[in-house]
């Protein structure tokens, strides 16, 4: 009795002293797992203010309010109102008659030409299109916002500084002049950028949209997830709960592993060799963008998958099992509904990937400059990252702010599909 | 109360070298089972099974009969391959890859284990109930009425309603849960849960019922309600349970078998197998000298 009180007293007095260490260990720890999350939404938070603040102008563009007279003897001198006809009229004329009316002291060829360029060599496709709308413009008179050009469009936002040298600037001191009056005419106003949503690819960055990358992602997307998580699921399905457990199927599994390794531009390679040179598939196309991204997450989707399987309890197989279903039933009506959360999962965190994913989709020439916005998945087009690498390269100062626009829907897209996912995984996540 | 559970387990901890030697000594491979493993109206034999998983030898040479309306009782100390044993009488085992099993088992003269047989209708013939209540994560009534409906016995929605209704009233479970049916299975207490499953298992009218440890998760009040619910079944069913409860055995069984170490040791009537054992080994047991 006495030896065992002794023993007790020691225990405690050795559990007391080492107490505080461990305590300290413990601390130490949960301080720099902390201080981990910190740095990680530091980084983030930074990469979110740098690009925000880059990127919201995009989503405003100068306009220059103009009376614009629709002259039918420019438009249609023959007074026949045929559109094929009135498409080849000059409406550069219509759009800058205007200009000059406001400014009667610019005279000289040269320095017209100057004041034309405040708008945007997009200005008078701006009133084709109105006339195409509504033929019976044609003859009036109406107040109309016209697009200005991407170096008013910088200077207004203040992107241009005025301070340095005239001649490091795009805009010369006359252009500044002209456009201060304007401003001071209130003829200059911003507007809601809606071309950026909707318009394809342009040299002129007042003009560029991501509408043509968008729909290119879109199809894109939708190959990769029509053909990968059928084909994923299903093999995961038959790996995990069919397949027999042999040295064939620990090289699939080991293979799988490393195809989940492979550096994207592989498969790239891989698509231009096969899919379009072998199997003569279009080039440029989303089919071929889809195909080479569903090989690239594919590995990820049955990786995922299995796991989801994996973490269905056993309990359930063997009760189905003992109530008579046979291997096909038990998964299909007990196993795969627990494991689809997990599933879905995997597939929208895959399709997340691909989204993001450059690299491959330059090989098969996704790259090209397409102004056209794609029609379907044989249409040549380009995705919402690949149209990030092409404008990030274009010199023009408003492209900047473009690329920035570009990146924050990208990531809206991105946020909006991991929220997604999250989403689904609670809702039907079940516990038993 | 310190069941001779408790007592086998201390054994096991503390183990002095007597007992641990008396308690681990395998049987030779040619051992003999004590007492008359036949009966005069079986309903499944088994004779001389092996089961091996991989190179683990798990079931030694063990032929067993299962009679007709009789609770046949399983126990020994864990490990030693009761509920190895039990799973090869539906083929459980073969969802274990390693698992080999060799011998013959037969229900009602055909062998189990014929490459030809289909192992879907042995399983609607020979239904189980597992140590842990598994329902699916889906309605009590859905989950009563999945066998059925795999199997197509019932053919419009009042016979489905029948069987589930009937079902649960014989598992005894009808009163506590026939105004949530539509509730899940799984948010029912434990040993509501272990029959709902049991009469998940009865609503297909399977033959032979294989129970692996039915009450080893439930208090003692659920407990009683199963094995009462067990005795009752025994009219219209054929039974094997394996249980560590020796009181369970003895409450609820006719027939008891002794494993050890793989070994089938002992079977025979369960009164005289706690009254009077004829083997050490089985008399060490439930004296509780060892576990």
């Amino acid at each position: 009795m006495v030896d065992q009180q002794n023993t007790r007293k020691r225990t405690i007095d050795i559990v007391n002293a080492s107490l505080k260490r461990r305590y300290a260990r413990e601390r130490r720890f949960k301080a720099m797992g902390l201080g981990a999350v910190i740095l990680g939404l530091l980084f983030v938070s930074a990469l979110f203010v740098d690009i925000f603040s880059k990127g919201y102008t995009a989503f405003v563009q100068t306009h220059i309010e103009l009376e614009v007279y629709f002259d039918p003897a420019v438009i249609d001198p023959e007074g026949r109102r045929d559109l094929d006809e009135i498409s080849r009229a000059d409406f550069r004329k219509i759009a800058r008659a205007p200009l000059a009316k406001l400014f009667p002291e610019v005279t000289g060829r040269r320095d017209r030409l100057a004041l034309y360029s405040i708008l945007s060599s997009g200005a008078p496709y701006q009133l084709l299109d109105m006339v195409k709308d509504d033929i019976g413009v044609i003859g009036q008179t109406r107040t109309i916002d016209l697009i200005a050009d991407d170096d008013v469009d910088m200077l207004v936002k203040g992107h241009i500084d005025r301070d340095t040298a005239a001649a490091d600037r795009r805009v010369n001191d006359t252009m500044i002049g002209w456009i201060d009056r304007l401003e001071q005419l209130g003829l200059v106003k911003k507007k809601f950028n809606t071309r950026f949503f909707t318009n394809g690819d342009s040299r002129e960055p007042e003009l560029a949209g991501i509408g043509g990358a968008a729909a290119g992602s879109f199809y894109t997307l939708l190959v990769t997830l029509a053909l990968s998580f059928p084909i994923g699921v299903a093999a995961a399905i038959y790996l995990e709960e069919f397949a027999p457990k042999n040295r064939w199927t620990d090289l699939i599994e080991v293979n799988i592993n490393n195809l989940a390794a492979v550096p994207s531009i592989v498969f790239g390679l891989l698509g231009l060799a096969m899919f379009i040179n072998l199997f003569g598939l279009p080039r440029s196309a989303p089919l071929v963008g889809g195909l080479v991204l569903t090989l690239m997450t594919l590995p990820t989707l049955i990786i995922a998958s299995r796991a989801a399987l994996k973490s269905v309890p056993p309990s359930i197989r063997e009760a189905a099992l003992g109530v008579g279903a046979s291997k096909m039933q038990t998964v299909f009506h007990h196993v795969l509904p627990l494991a689809m959360p997990g599933m879905l999962t995997g597939t929208i965190i895959g399709m997340a990937q691909a989204l993001g994913e450059t690299a491959p989709l330059l090989m098969i020439g996704m790259v090209a400059f397409i102004v056209d916005i794609p029609g379907g998945p044989f249409d040549p087009s380009t995705v919402l990252p690949v149209q990030v690498y092409l404008w990030a390269d274009s010199p023009e100062r408003a492209f900047v702010e473009r690329t920035s626009a570009a990146i924050i829907v990208l990531l809206a897209f991105l946020i909006a599909m991991n929220t997604f996912a999250v989403i689904m995984r609670r809702r039907f996540e079940r516990r038993w | 109360m310190i069941t001779a559970d408790t007592v086998a387990a201390e054994g096991e901890l503390t183990g002095t070298k007597t007992r641990s030697e008396r308690g681990s000594k395998a049987l030779d491979n040619d051992f003999e089972t004590v007492g008359n493993v036949r009966v005069a109206d079986p309903r499944m034999t088994c004779t001389d099974v092996n089961v091996y998983y991989g190179d683990k030898h798990a079931i030694k040479n063990c032929s067993l009969d299962i009679a007709q309306n009789q609770v046949v009782a399983m126990i020994g100390p864990s490990g030693c391959g009761k509920s190895t044993f039990l799973r090869c009488l539906n083929r459980m085992n073969d969802t274990i890859d390693s698992c080999r099993v060799t011998g013959e088992i037969k229900l009602d003269d055909q062998d189990i284990y014929d490459k030809r047989l289909d192992v879907v209708p042995l399983r609607a013939q020979v239904g189980m109930v597992f140590q842990k209540p598994n329902p699916f994560p889906k309605s009590i009534y859905d989950n009563i009425a999945y066998g059925p409906r795999i199997h197509g016995l019932a053919s419009n929605r009042t016979e489905l309603d029948e069987i589930v209704e009937s079902s649960l009233t014989k598992a005894g479970l009808w009163e506590e849960v026939k105004d949530r049916l539509d509730q899940p299975g799984t948010g029912l207490s434990g040993g509501q849960q272990q029959r709902l499953c049991i009469a998940r298992t009865i609503a297909v009218e399977p033959e032979v019922i294989l129970m692996d440890e039915p009450c080893s998760a439930l208090d003692p009040i659920a407990t009683a309600k199963v094995e009462e619910l067990i005795d009752e079944l025994r009219a219209n069913y054929t039974i094997a349970i394996v249980t560590h409860s020796m009181q369970q055995a003895a409450r609820v069984s006719q027939r008891t078998a002794y494993f050890h170490l793989g070994n089938l040791v002992e079977v025979g009537e369960t009164t005289q197998i706690f009254t009077n054992p004829r083997h050490k080994l089985t008399e060490d047991y439930i004296t509780g000298r060892f576990g």
